[in-house]
């Protein structure tokens, strides 16, 4: 950053302005001027769409490259950011996407790299809308970096990766910050895909095979016979697995067979990927409040009043939709409105709970 | 449902049936409404923001420029009018959220004027408008300073009721960061210091920060000009002062507004709460730019029918309204703005006497009656 940005951000970040522009916040003026402007939060540009696999009938990947603006404070490989972008009817939604590139440090460019959710309905998925339709230029909202599934700073002599479908993410900046740290260790990289046309980073993965220093890559395909995880497999690959630091990311029965298999050791890191919910239409499943860690069946009724019967207190107002006071953030679960019969499905949303009864599952922040 | 002293005949002329359509109606508007919600709404409201950030710049800076003193003013009048009305009063009723814009979330947004969101929310958003005009309930009947119903028993104390009001309107904004203190309520015995301290401690650090901007840092920033800074500052803040409260006061106060006793309102089903915001209400006629200036209260009606419905909206819904009403035979109050001020300074001065006696039947049969009748 230069002198003249450096003395700019100081003094946009300072007291002076804030009292100057309040009650709005300094953001709120640098935007109008240019998006790419700001002092506090984050937002970034694509700059870069690239397909990474498209297989007519499979829902296709990509990878983003995204400049931030100059408040971002970089990454830690293996470590996610949430992207807000404005999908359908000016509706800015958010999802939370794993950073694909080296460590970054602040201000730099860095790539996500997603698959679009063929589960979305159309115009409403994230994933979809920044696969499918989003262009170059394009402005996003972001968070800063988040996540303790990194990488530390003093890398072990021996590391292996696990991961499934697109839990590569994560493991690949990771792989690549290894690279470009020049690490001389040993790497075991093992990846599960479907099929080898479904493979994200193919090329890439089969350079690091060839010729990178010290590094195991093993692409599973078991839909076409190869060899499922089990122990037995893992101990032939890296004799006395469960003692080596182990980093594992992938959907849910991956994860469910690395935490078996490695039986409780201290060596294995893990994140893992929840499969969307969808809506019952019902009324059945729990609703679970986070904050007080209550979890009751689901009664039909208004989270408020389920709040309530579960011995909650939550604040209210009106208690008719009006008012807002209620207003709770549903961390998952599909939620209608007795109002108007409208039901939504979105993570982290925010909810009058005394007009929103649960279908199915439900988790709320109270 | 039972008639109040002041009230000969009952104000709800719709059988229990008709009243339950009549929600149907509404609801549906609402619905039709929410779910066409996108695009449009978005860049108006972005629109808005933009204008005010822009006259707000324009107006700060022309204060360097001397003889641009009173283009300074009207300009930073403009924003603040808008920031107040249009933005922060509609945003802060949560008719943007679907956007998912933490700039025009009504959990996040703070307004440029003294009162901070978060007291004014829940006087506002939940006391006003769920038990809108039932009197002893809605605080905004008056504020707590001013008599402007019958139903609010006269004391000598309301002679100054035309003062209050001058002093209200000109320290409006200072009016409404108090207000949620309920000081009346305080001095009543009806409610305590403890209830006050975190209302108390949040208006404290909004005007801090608002006088510091308004009145020291700014006009500091002036330099050579700090006074006339001040000054525009300070006048600014009145003209928002004058106009917001001459179309808040249109807005429930005007004649023939229906207000509701408690009793009355009990059990109240939800097309009984439509009908008492549609009588409780009163709109004001006018041309776009007054409605965007009044941030659309001027279809007070329709605002409070659907006060989480963006603003932008209410004109069109109006013709709905307006159909509805004829059909069911209610009220619609609506009129221009000479008008419906004309009669809220009527009521204003009529109510700072007592009332006149009515021909009461009194079964002592000691009714004092005129011998020249």
């Amino acid at each position: 950053m230069s002198i003249v940005a450096d003395a700019t951000t100081r003094v946009l970040r300072s007291r002076l302005a804030a009292t100057l522009a309040t009650p709005h916040g300094v953001d709120r003026y640098l935007e109008l001027v240019n998006p790419m402007w700001a002092a506090h939060e984050v937002r970034a540009r694509i700059v870069d769409i690239t397909r990474e696999v498209d297989v007519l009938g499979h829902p296709p990947v990509a990878t983003l490259t995204l400049q931030p603006t100059s408040t971002w404070r970089g990454h830690r490989a293996g470590q996610h950011v949430q992207l807000g972008v404005e999908v359908d009817g000016a509706r800015r939604t958010t999802r939370v996407f794993t950073i694909s590139s080296p460590e970054s440090k602040p201000g730099d460019r860095f790539t996500i790299t997603m698959r679009a959710n063929p589960d979305a309905p159309d115009g409403k998925g994230v994933s979809r809308y920044l696969v499918e339709r989003a262009q170059v230029g394009t402005m996003v909202h972001l968070s800063q970096a988040q996540g303790d599934f990194v990488l530390p700073d003093h890398v072990p002599d021996h590391i292996v990766f696990i991961t499934g479908g697109s839990g590569i993410t994560p493991a690949m900046s990771m792989l690549r910050s290894l690279q470009r740290r020049t690490h001389r260790g040993r790497i075991t990289f093992l990846h599960y895909a479907q099929s080898p046309q479904h493979q994200i980073f193919a090329a890439e993965l089969e350079e690091v095979r060839r010729s990178g220093y010290g590094i195991d890559v093993h692409l599973l395909h078991p839909e076409l016979g190869d060899p499922a995880l089990s122990p037995a497999y893992l101990e032939r690959l890296v004799p006395g697995y469960r003692d080596v630091p182990t980093w594992a990311c992938g959907p849910a029965p991956l994860i469910e067979a690395v935490h078996g298999a490695y039986d409780g050791s201290d060596a294995l890191r893990v994140e893992y990927f929840k499969p969307p919910r969808v809506s019952t239409g019902k009324v059945e499943g729990d609703v679970s409040f986070t904050r007080s860690g209550t979890t009751a069946a689901n009664s039909g009724a208004t989270l408020l009043e389920q709040a309530e019967a579960a011995g909650l207190t939550p604040q209210f107002g009106c208690r008719m939709g009006i008012c807002f006071s209620c207003t709770a953030t549903k961390k998952e679960g599909t939620v209608r409105n007795v109002l108007t019969g409208e039901t939504s499905s979105l993570p982290d949303e925010d909810i009058r709970i005394c007009v929103s009864s649960p279908e199915g599952d439900c988790a709320v922040e109270l | 449902m039972s008639a109040t002293q002041t009230n000969e005949e009952s104000k709800y002329t719709l059988t229990p049936e008709e009243l339950e359509r009549f929600g149907e109606e509404l609801d549906a508007i609402r619905q039709r409404i929410v779910a066409d919600l996108g695009e449009a709404d978005a860049d108006y409201i972005r629109k808005v923001v933009k204008y005010q950030r822009g006259f707000e710049v324009a107006g700060r800076a022309m204060f360097y420029l001397p003889p641009l003193w009173p283009a300074a003013v009207a300009s930073l009048s403009i924003s603040k009018i808008l920031d107040n009305m249009e933005i922060g009063h509609n945003v802060m009723h949560g008719q943007y959220d679907w956007m998912g814009d933490p700039g025009l979330n009504s959990r996040m947004f703070e307004w440029d004027t003294m009162a901070p969101s978060e007291n004014w929310k829940y006087g506002h958003n939940y006391m006003h408008h769920t038990y809108t005009n039932i009197v002893g309930k809605d605080r905004d009947v008056g504020y707590g300073i001013l008599r402007m119903d019958e139903d609010q028993e006269w004391r000598p104390y309301y002679l100054g009721n035309p003062v209050y009001a001058f002093l209200l309107m000109t320290f409006f904004e200072w009016g409404v960061a108090l207000h949620d203190l309920e000081v009346d309520e305080l001095v009543a015995g009806r409610r305590t210091w403890a209830q006050n301290r975190e209302i108390a401690a949040r208006i404290w650090k909004k005007v801090r920060k608002q006088v510091a901007k308004d009145y020291v840092v700014f006009p500091v920033l002036s330099g050579p000009f700090f006074f006339s800074t001040l000054a525009g500052n300070a006048v600014a803040n009145l003209v928002r002062n004058l106009w917001t409260f001459n179309i808040i006061f249109c807005g429930h106060f005007p004649a023939g507004v229906a207000t509701f006793s408690i009793e009355e309102t009990e059990n109240e089903t939800r097309g009984g709460w439509y009908y008492r915001q549609l009588l409780g209400s009163a709109n004001i006629t006018g041309s776009k730019l007054m409605h965007v200036m009044s941030g659309n209260l001027s279809h007070q009606i329709e605002h409070h029918l659907f006060p989480d419905i963006p603003a932008r909206r209410y004109p069109e819904i109006a013709v709905e309204v307006k159909e509805i009403c004829e059909r069911y035979g209610l009220q619609y109050n609506t009129g221009p703005l000479h008008k419906q001020l004309g009669s809220v300074f009527a009521k204003i001065c009529r109510l700072a006497l007592p009332d006149r006696k009515k021909p009461a039947p009194d079964p002592a049969g000691v009714t004092e009656t005129p011998l020249a009748a």
